[in-house]
């Protein structure tokens, strides 16, 4: 389950090594100061920066996330936190949203009054009517297309589904339409959608509900994708993603939902395209995403006793990949190990690997270890489906054996 | 079709139903395939242009009728122009709207100019009433940097924000649930316009069409269905495509009011047009229009109709019962248009869309940038890269790079 999770984790999902002092910014349209966090600590108020590039990773952090206990560790001031679940860190990033732009809206399955089947837009109907949360039909392909009409119409939708699987009958809509129209109109139009919903393997869910769409959808031109870890950077995504201009998907993951973290009182917006450095290390580079960040902690901590120092990035950008920072990581460690849910045929894993031999080949001690699931469909049985996803012991052994 | 319960109508779901005492083969119930009881058509004007009595409807004045008759010939004529420049090579592709050029430009009369159109592919008709310029059509099938999608589609897939126009994208039927996106956007605005959405009859087989028709009649979405059935896609006749009474009855599938009118009827269709939208505005619901046409030119440049179907009913078509035509001897019946406004007309258009092909194959293509640029928002470091990429390839190969297409 989540708890256990969480429990076998403990200090390093509480926050990120990504810090930020506490300046204001006053921005005339915003009542609350609000804050674009870049991984090398500094600050802006632009959105949808795509060439955002910090000077040098945060030293500071480094510290903090070496203590075991959850501490907050990136305010300078106490009880400006508040603790939550992820999938409500989700539904304040989507209600601030909300409450911000009067364009923003909600549009999928059972997302009124039932409040979404995990409860990410809970009592946002009762708040905002349901006409701005808006129950659709069972037709994938066609709410999509429904956002895509709405957002080239000037509105800002979210549209959910139930489970990423079933998007891939929103396919047509999102390669054809969403990516597309706004490089075939000429920029005329333009789509700020953000599609989102949980995917990966959960607990025995079965073969069709345990899709990791992220490797379908990775080479359609003019989308986005980030996916999501923690309650801190899953609001922060939220939020960001619905400011941007582009179509982003947002990657959930069905297991992280109820994973609690005290996040700040104070508003602020994540960078679409970062990477976050959840452990520095110097031994070797470890990129991973969404859940497998939590099973490559878990094996963080075996190494760690072991005496090795690993490097953790959760990479968080699927496209663009932020290549600043792997690439950062890769001239000091060397040695990179990938820890992906996606099959081994055609995932993050498999682009990534390609993209670092192409761009860091010189900085390789090593070939690219890349732990993924096999290629097959999740079985539904419970031990046989667990083998189907990287565990821990896999990731020690492969450290050890890539570091050798 | 329900069998009877002893139960109370009030447990029935979706509301009361009359009961009924046995399944019946014979019971016309059961009958639904196309049979005699066809939805009748909507039609103020016959074959000669006159109209027929008995029938009602709203008078166009002179100002409108002649500007909807001189749209529809510049149609005709510029489609026949771009088609022969196609046939020349000058131009990569064409669709032409030939024989149905009555529903693009009277549906466009009817409309709002401030209602959203999401094309098909055969809706140029629009674009011309709304005011796109002769050279703006030609710009974008030529693909040069005037064009306003920036060389980036095929020929016939324009786009006119400005003119509220979506671009036409070719996969078919996706304009459909968007249309339902874009009636719940002017939904919460509170706009006074809506959301017309055209398709084909092939288009109507399409997931996206049932899906997108049941969404805006659960929404209450004012959107304008406009189907125009003109007997064929690209090589499939309408009785493989469907086996229902056209495509009207597939409006009550889904709750939605439908009406079916003779498309190559000009005067019929602006005013079925004109009462759809008021009823779709007002009472914030879809409509269904079906209008009956046909195909007379080939799908596109990509196709020789003439393999699958008889000549004899292309030119049947083609002469008797040809909309413009048809509407020409309405428009001459009031004495609002004579023959020597005709000759000036075709020969003055004739001069216009040659001269802008002219014109337009001489404007230089959009430069290398607008490949990588409107991707995104704002041009990302790995295309930044591709591009770089990309021009230091033809610094070291500049002869293998096609030389109308500048670097800056």
């Amino acid at each position: 389950m989540a708890a256990t999770i969480l429990h076998g984790v403990g200090a390093t999902t509480a926050l990120s090594s990504i810090n930020y002092n506490n300046s204001r910014r006053s921005l005339p349209e915003r009542k609350r100061t609000s804050l674009v966090i870049q991984c090398d600590g500094s600050l802006s108020s632009g959105l949808n920066i795509s060439n955002n590039r910090g000077a040098k990773l945060s030293t500071n952090a480094v510290a903090q996330t070496k203590q075991e206990n959850v501490t907050a560790s990136t305010t300078s001031k106490p009880g400006l936190r508040h603790e939550l679940l992820l999938f409500e860190a989700l539904r304040e990033g989507l209600e601030e949203e909300m409450e911000r732009d009067p364009h923003v809206c909600v549009m999928g399955e059972d997302v009124g009054h039932y409040g979404g089947s995990y409860k990410v837009t809970k009592g946002l109907a009762d708040k905002y009517g349901d006409l701005r949360v808006l129950d659709t039909p069972i037709a994938e392909n066609s709410f999509t297309g429904m956002g895509i009409g709405a957002a080239m119409t000037g509105l800002r939708p979210i549209v959910e589904g139930m489970n990423m699987g079933f998007l891939l009958l929103a396919f047509n809509q999102i390669s054809n339409n969403c990516g597309m129209l706004h490089y075939t109109s000429g920029g005329q139009f333009k789509i700020p959608i953000v599609i989102r919903g949980p995917g990966g393997v959960g607990r025995q869910l079965g073969a069709e509900h345990s899709q990791r769409l992220e490797s379908y959808f990775q080479s359609i031109p003019g989308i986005q994708m980030v996916a999501c870890s923690t309650p801190y950077n899953a609001k922060g995504l939220m939020k960001a993603a619905i400011r941007s201009d582009n179509p982003v998907i947002l990657f959930e993951h069905v297991l992280l939902y109820n994973l609690k973290e005290r996040i700040p009182d104070e508003e602020y917006v994540l960078s679409l395209e970062e990477a976050e450095m959840v452990r520095p290390g110097k031994h070797v580079t470890v990129l991973t995403y969404s859940r497998m960040r939590y099973h490559v902690m878990q094996a963080a901590k075996t190494l760690v006793n072991k005496g090795y120092d690993p490097e953790v990035i959760d990479i968080r950008s699927l496209k663009p990949f932020d290549l600043h920072t792997i690439g950062n990581s890769v001239k000091k460690t060397h040695h990179v190990l990938i820890v992906e849910e996606c099959m081994r045929t055609g995932g993050i894993g498999a682009s990534l690997t390609a993209s670092i031999n192409e761009h860091f080949h010189d900085y390789l001690d090593a070939p690219i270890v890349c732990l993924s699931s096999q290629d097959v469909p999740t079985p539904y049985a419970g031990a046989l489906e667990e083998w189907t996803v990287v565990q821990p012991a896999q990731i020690v052994a492969a450290v050890e054996q890539l570091c050798q | 079709m329900y069998i009877h319960k002893r139960r109370s109508n009030k447990e029935i779901i979706g509301g009361s139903i009359t009961k009924r005492r046995k399944i019946d083969g014979r019971n016309q119930n059961e009958h639904c395939e196309a049979t005699e009881n066809r939805v009748a058509c909507y039609r103020v004007l016959d074959d000669h242009g006159y109209p027929i009595a008995g029938t009602t409807f709203d008078q166009v004045d002179e100002e409108t009728a002649v500007r909807m008759y001189k749209s529809m010939a510049s149609l005709e004529i510029m489609d026949s122009i771009f088609y022969e420049a196609q046939r020349q090579g000058r131009v990569s592709f064409y669709l032409t709207s030939t024989g149905e050029e009555g529903i693009s430009v009277a549906t466009a009369a009817a409309l709002s100019p401030h209602d959203i159109i999401l094309p098909q592919y055969r809706e140029a008709g629009i674009l011309l009433w709304r005011g796109f310029t002769i050279q703006d059509f030609a710009n974008q099938c030529f693909g040069n940097e005037d064009d306003h999608g920036k060389g980036r589609q095929m020929p016939v897939h324009y786009g006119s924000n400005h003119l509220n126009f979506f671009t036409v994208s070719s996969p078919i039927a996706t304009q459909l649930p968007q249309a339902a996106g874009v009636a719940y956007s002017l939904k919460m605005d509170g706009k006074d316009a809506c959301a017309v959405a055209f398709t084909g009859d092939g288009a109507t087989s399409e997931g996206d069409f049932h899906a997108a028709m049941n969404f805006a009649a659960v929404m209450e979405a004012p959107v304008l269905f406009i189907c125009r059935n003109n007997g064929w896609a690209i090589s499939t006749p309408i009785s493989q495509q469907f086996r229902s009474d056209g495509v009207v009855v597939k409006g009550q599938a889904y709750g939605i009011r439908s009406i079916r009118v003779d498309g190559n009827d000009a005067l019929a269709v602006y005013n079925a047009i004109r009462a759809a939208r008021e009823m779709v505005v007002r009472e914030q619901k879809p409509v269904l229009v079906e209008a009956l046409t046909y195909r007379v030119g080939h799908h596109s440049t990509s196709d020789d109709s003439t393999k699958y179907r008889s000549l004899k009913e292309i030119e049947e078509w083609r002469r008797s019962r040809n909309p413009v035509t048809r509407f020409r001897k309405w428009v001459e019946s009031k004495c609002w248009w004579s023959d020597e406004e005709e000759a000036q007309l075709r020969g003055t258009l004739r001069k216009q869309v040659l001269k802008a092909i002219q014109i337009a194959e001489k404007i230089k293509k959009p430069c290398l940038e607008d490949l990588f640029s409107d991707v995104y928002e704002q041009v990302p470091s790995n295309l930044r890269q591709q591009e770089k990429s990309l021009r230091q390839t033809i610094n070291k190969h500049p002869q293998d790079f096609p030389s109308d297409v500048p670097l800056h």
